[in-house]
């Protein structure tokens, strides 16, 4: 019968409309913005944030200003300037570090492949939304101070990442301090040696046959073995 | 005020009868889905010529592409056809993949091939939201589609961080595994989509007033499709058996048993049923990947993220996007950059055959065969 396909339509329409009051298979699917939020989910990006340890941001920040975010990024948003001194970075060596560390919020695309090459974990991506400004220029250019947030907010905003981050960072800071300790167990057992060499070349001297031409010899090897780990 | 006595009410068209009106559809119009214009030779309410005029939109994406990095040209993909942004991503991956030789693992493998689907059925759904919308049913069954869009679109959000510019394939894989109770969420969704469909199949594709304003309007017959290089679902709904998931076998879908829709007129209202029978089917191919997926790594070991230079060659990857065959042809010379990187972009070579479908036909027809197309102006213009 024609209009019966138009009938069941309308029903169904009835259905949902008193449904969205009354029936739990069939709720209201939206919700009011300001007042009610949805948490965002735990992969969200918005726009990128750089890390910094030390309670001075500026200070503690991880980037090296290697500059491969800089050219990685497809609308080449970042804009950084390399300082001239070194400064040491969360495992004690010696790194450059940014002057200036910019970026467009206008121009960036939320892509997240800054911090996908960035081979520090210096840069990470917020879940920041609410990002408009009344400022049409300055407001939008964002620089590294505004950029600055601690690993405390990275681990509370992307759990599993973060963990996986810190993981990694203590294995590069026990690498770290495993060389280190190495390099001084080294210094000291070459100075150890070179002093046992030394003292039993002094020992020798008035027993031994050959006292005192060799005896300069066994220190200068020890000292050629101390010397890369020193440097 | 009282009127002149001698002047008499005369009609705008009086003496003019026979003459031809050129009306310019768009760039601004909301039929045209964004920024696309259609020149319309009118006689009374019959198109007489009809030309497609498009570019407003376009973004230089070839040639950005050619000065970016092969990495760097993956979220401009996102960008073509922004409805389907993980299919674009394959596309792209898999011509890179064939210019480089670079191995897709296994859980990539499933990986895409959900997303990929999840995108099918999403675009599919909105597809029939907009159309219904064109033809005057305003909001309901378009809010509906968007409803159940805004499940899939809540899944891809927290799988690749994104809603819809996801970023979310490699080459050699994908970027990220899938997180805790994904595959539960995933599972969820798809188990309860074909209430949706039923249920938008009971609301419209048994209206009277739908069948009788779409069946017979904007035919399109197989030779024509054939000849003018249509793809998708437009073609099969001509009654063309071609589909590049059976023809290329590309990715895993040999693996599981589908059916490919076809059509027999080829008019609107083929092209509105395929939709809906296609994203039944995707469904169909979602479940058991769904439950196959083994586990493993995601990601090729030998890509290289940064640092990528394939060696000098060409390459054309496609797939079967949501709207016909997507393809990239990328020529390397060896550099960090393609030499040449062309998009095929289904949704224009789709839109080449308007006038053909619109001849003859009112001007609200022209908008409902528009509408049945399935285009997005940013693939389009690109």
């Amino acid at each position: 019968m024609l209009g019966t396909g138009i009938l069941k339509g309308m029903a169904v329409t009835a259905k949902n409309f008193v449904g969205s009051y009354h029936d739990s298979e069939h709720p209201l699917t939206t919700s009011e913005y300001p007042e009610q939020r949805i948490a965002p989910k735990e992969n969200a990006r918005q726009f990128p944030f750089l890390v910094h340890d030390t309670e001075d941001a500026m200070k503690g920040l991880r980037c090296v200003a290697c500059q491969i975010c800089e050219k990685e990024c497809p609308p080449q948003c970042i804009y950084i300037v390399k300082s001239k001194d070194k400064r040491a970075d969360y495992k004690g060596q010696m790194q450059l570090y940014p002057v200036t560390f910019d970026i467009d919020l206008s121009v960036c695309m939320s892509c997240q492949i800054c911090v996908e090459v960035c081979p520090f974990e210096a840069i990470k991506m917020d879940t920041e939304f609410e990002l408009s400004n009344t400022d049409r220029f300055g407001g939008l250019l964002v620089n590294k101070h505004q950029l600055a947030k601690p690993n405390e907010h990275y681990r509370k905003i992307h759990p599993t990442e973060a963990a996986v981050s810190d993981a990694s960072l203590a294995v590069e800071v026990a690498k770290a301090q495993a060389k280190a300790k190495a390099d001084v167990e080294a210094k000291a057992k070459a100075a150890a040696e070179a002093k046992a060499k030394a003292e039993a070349a002094a020992a020798a001297g008035p027993i031994g046959t050959a006292p005192t031409a060799p005896a300069p010899k066994p220190t200068a090897p020890a000292a050629a073995s101390a010397a890369p780990p020193a440097a | 005020m009282d009127a002149p006595a001698n002047r008499t009410v005369q009609s705008v068209g009086q003496g003019r009868e026979g003459e031809l009106l050129e009306v310019a559809m768009g760039p601004q119009h909301p039929s045209t889905h964004g920024v696309f214009r259609m020149d319309v030779v009118l006689d009374g309410e019959t198109v007489v010529k009809l030309k497609p005029v498009f570019g407003y939109l376009h973004r230089n994406h070839e040639k950005i592409a050619e000065n970016t990095s092969y990495l760097g040209s993956m979220p401009y993909t996102d960008r073509l056809d922004y409805f389907c942004s993980l299919s674009n991503n394959w596309a792209y991956a898999l011509s890179v993949e064939k210019l480089a030789g670079l191995q897709v693992p296994e859980r990539a493998e499933y990986i895409r091939l959900i997303t990929a689907e999840l995108t099918r059925v999403l675009n599919h759904t909105c597809l029939v939201g907009f159309l219904l919308q064109d033809m005057g049913a305003l909001g309901t069954p378009l809010m509906y589609a968007f409803r159940e869009r805004e499940k899939i679109l809540d899944l891809i959000e927290s799988l690749t961080g994104a809603r819809m510019m996801c970023n979310y394939m490699r080459f050699g894989g994908c970027r990220c595994d899938l997180p805790a109770g994904w595959l539960d969420e995933a599972k969820k969704v798809v188990a309860e989509y074909p209430r949706f469909l039923d249920e938008f199949d009971k609301l419209l594709s048994g209206n009277e007033i739908l069948m009788a304003r779409t069946q017979g309007v904007g035919k399109l017959s197989a030779e024509l499709a054939i000849s003018a290089g249509i793809t998708g679902p437009m073609l099969r709904a001509s009654g063309v058996d071609y589909d590049l998931r059976k023809v290329d076998n590309y990715g895993i879908y040999s693996r599981y048993p589908f059916r490919v829709p076809l059509g027999d007129h080829g008019d609107v209202y083929d092209r509105y049923m395929i939709r809906m029978l296609e994203m039944r089917e995707s469904l169909k191919l979602l479940e058991p990947a769904l439950n196959d997926i083994p586990d493993g790594p995601v990601v090729d070991p030998k890509a290289k993220l940064r640092g990528f230079r394939p060696k000098p060659g060409e390459a054309y990857g496609r797939i079967e996007s949501p709207k016909g065959e997507l393809g990239f042809h990328l020529i390397s010379d060896g550099s960090p950059n393609p030499y040449r990187y062309r998009v095929r972009p289904p949704s224009l070579i789709n839109l080449t055959i308007l006038e053909d479908m619109c001849l003859g036909q009112t001007i609200a027809d022209a908008v409902i065969t528009l509408g049945s197309v399935d285009i997005v102006l940013g693939e389009v213009d690109r």
